[in-house]
């Protein structure tokens, strides 16, 4: 059985379709990379799946269960956790705050708890996120304010809070979208040892071809709303469909 | 750079010896301020502990969950008039304080539905609708506020040999002191980052797995609940509540505390607390200007120091901690 399987989903925004019978599985452990021109509806999709959006039709499958009307909290719970495309993190709070909050859902929360100072629970998931902060490199701005750290240091902030979320499907929008070419390459292997290590299936949403086609075990082409091509990276960027999306027609 | 590794660490509630020997010695003054001090002062200091706790509530709502609320008034009134009714039946003062809190706490969640939809200044004009939708309803029915000439409160007892505004103050300061430290272990807890996420993002809040219904009607209910024994403590305080104690320019003076004090932090909260409580005392002989001090010290405050008080007071030890360095 697929980890995820999007299954004829479409959206619509008044007689917009962003989205028209999307269709595609994905297997554990696997890394997808779902790449199209800008408003192809790569981001309408994370958000369906995420439960941001509630889709017009078709089905999205999580380890053969419906996500359709859940809420994103729940949809979290069942595994899913996921990165914004422009950064969507909780500024005036440390990055540890933000790490610890993407430990609120394995929390065993009791309101005596956080009346009475009762911090048994912190302390065990404080060292599942001491474990990231680690991996990301991030201890130099433990303390530090989210929206005083930069561009760089923020985008793996984002990425280390769903990763403690020890989620089975790690959605990632654009996460090298904006760095320089070294951090890119690092945001790169971060993603590999994503899966390597700890065992996350990863769709990944990226414009930068050359990062994705190293990354992907296959790639989904949409373009309008409409998936063009699926396939292995080689294989997809020899498809004239897709080269016509992204340079146009030949004459 | 700080690099503190375990969380031990991070949880301390008092960081330095320095910061614990000044709060000790503030503590001190405050339990032995009855024996040196005039009757006046017993009575601002029980009332600004009583005020402070209402305001805790309401930053904990503005200031962390930025949900804003302009109806604190009517969770005042519903606390005090509970609270009257109940002691005027005989019940113990801790019991119906507690019913006078849960009371409020329960409007509160009834207010904060309308939460889950609005944001920003459409939830502030529902429950500004709250806030005088109480205030009607006790004017207009007299059972429930005690008729025309009010509702009579039994006051606090005499207790221990002191007086009883002594008591009364001892009392206020024992409560304000728990409310205090129950507000800094919330917020420092899972619960208070979650209501501050909710704050600074909510999409992303959501998609880490909190419950925004449960987290945004919570921090209503807490609050509200705060508020409630800040109307009952109040009444009381006073030994007698009217509606009209409870109108519109209360809600304004609860806000104006919170921004003054400063937004999300505890200390704020008694800073706010206190300035409004003073600032009247102070201006005594020119009353109808204190609006126009509150109005334009807010004014100031949004302008030079967002952080309010609090943020003012924290620049300051700031300082001297740095000291000579910087």
């Amino acid at each position: 059985m697929s980890l995820l399987k999007v299954n004829n989903l479409t959206v619509q925004f008044g007689g917009i379709k962003a989205l028209s019978a999307i269709d595609f599985e994905m297997e554990e452990k696997e890394i997808l990379s779902i790449i199209g021109p800008n408003g192809a509806g790569k981001t309408t999709l994370f958000n369906c799946v995420s439960g941001v959006y509630r889709p017009t039709g078709g089905e999205v499958l999580f380890a053969g269960e419906s996500l359709i009307g859940l809420s994103p909290d729940r949809i979290a719970q069942r595994g899913i956790g996921r990165t914004f495309q422009n950064i969507r993190l909780f500024n005036n709070m440390s990055v540890l705050d933000n790490l610890m909050l993407g430990r609120h859902m394995k929390f065993r929360r009791s309101l005596l708890h956080a009346f009475l100072r009762i911090r048994k629970e912190e302390l065990i998931h404080r060292e599942k996120v001491e474990e990231i902060i680690d991996f990301l490199d991030l201890a130099a701005y433990r303390e530090s304010r989210v929206i005083d750290c930069p561009y760089g240091v923020q985008k793996r902030v984002e990425l280390g809070r769903a990763m403690v979320m020890e989620p089975k499907l790690l959605l990632l929008d654009e996460p090298v979208a904006g760095l320089t070419v070294e951090e890119k390459n690092r945001v790169a292997y971060l993603v590999t040892e994503m899966r390597g290590r700890f065992g996350f299936a990863v769709l990944l949403i990226e414009h930068d071809l050359r990062i994705v086609s190293r990354l992907a075990d296959r790639m989904v082409v949409l373009n309008f709303g409409e998936k063009l091509a699926e396939g292995p990276p080689a294989e997809v960027q020899r498809n004239p469909e897709v080269i016509r999306a992204y340079v146009g027609e030949t004459s | 750079m700080n690099l503190v590794e375990s969380y031990r660490d991070d949880l301390k509630l008092i960081e330095k010896p320095w910061t614990g020997c000044w709060i000790g010695m503030t503590l001190l003054v405050l339990v032995l301020l009855p024996w040196f001090s005039s009757a006046h002062w017993v009575y601002l200091g029980t009332l600004i502990f009583i005020v402070a706790v209402g305001i805790m509530g309401q930053n904990l709502l503005i200031g962390y969950t930025g949900q804003i609320s302009l109806g604190q008034a009517g969770f005042l009134a519903i606390g005090a008039f509970t609270f009257g009714h109940l002691a005027k039946l005989g019940i113990p003062v801790g019991l119906a304080l507690l019913a006078a809190g849960l009371m409020a706490a329960f409007f509160g969640v009834l207010v904060g539905f309308p939460s889950l939809r609005l944001k920003g200044p459409y939830l502030a004009i529902v429950t500004l609708g709250f806030g005088i939708a109480v205030y009607q309803t006790f004017t207009s029915f007299e059972v429930l506020s005690g008729g025309r000439m009010g509702l009579v409160v039994p006051k606090f007892p005499a207790l221990f040999g002191f007086s009883r505004e002594v008591s009364m103050y001892y009392f206020a300061l024992l409560l304000g002191l728990t409310f205090t430290l129950v507000t800094y272990n919330l917020v420092s807890s899972y619960l208070g980052r979650a209501f501050v996420a909710i704050r600074d993002n909510d999409i992303a809040a959501e998609v880490l797995g909190v419950n925004l219904t449960n987290y945004k009607l919570l921090s209503f209910a807490i609050s509200s609940f705060y508020t409630g024994i800040h109307g009952a403590m109040f009444g009381m305080f006073m030994g007698f509540i009217e509606p009209q104690m409870f109108n519109f320019s209360e809600s304004l003076i609860i806000f104006v505390a919170v921004v003054i004090g400063g937004l999300a932090s505890v200390e704020g909260a008694i800073f706010g607390a206190a300035f409004v409580i003073l600032i009247p005392q102070i201006f005594s002989g020119y009353r109808e200007f204190v609006p126009v001090i509150f109005g334009v010290t807010v004014v100031l405050i949004m302008i030079f120091e967002p952080l309010g008080l609090a943020g003012r007071w924290f620049k300051i030890r700031l300082y001297y901690r740095n000291w000579p360095f910087r």
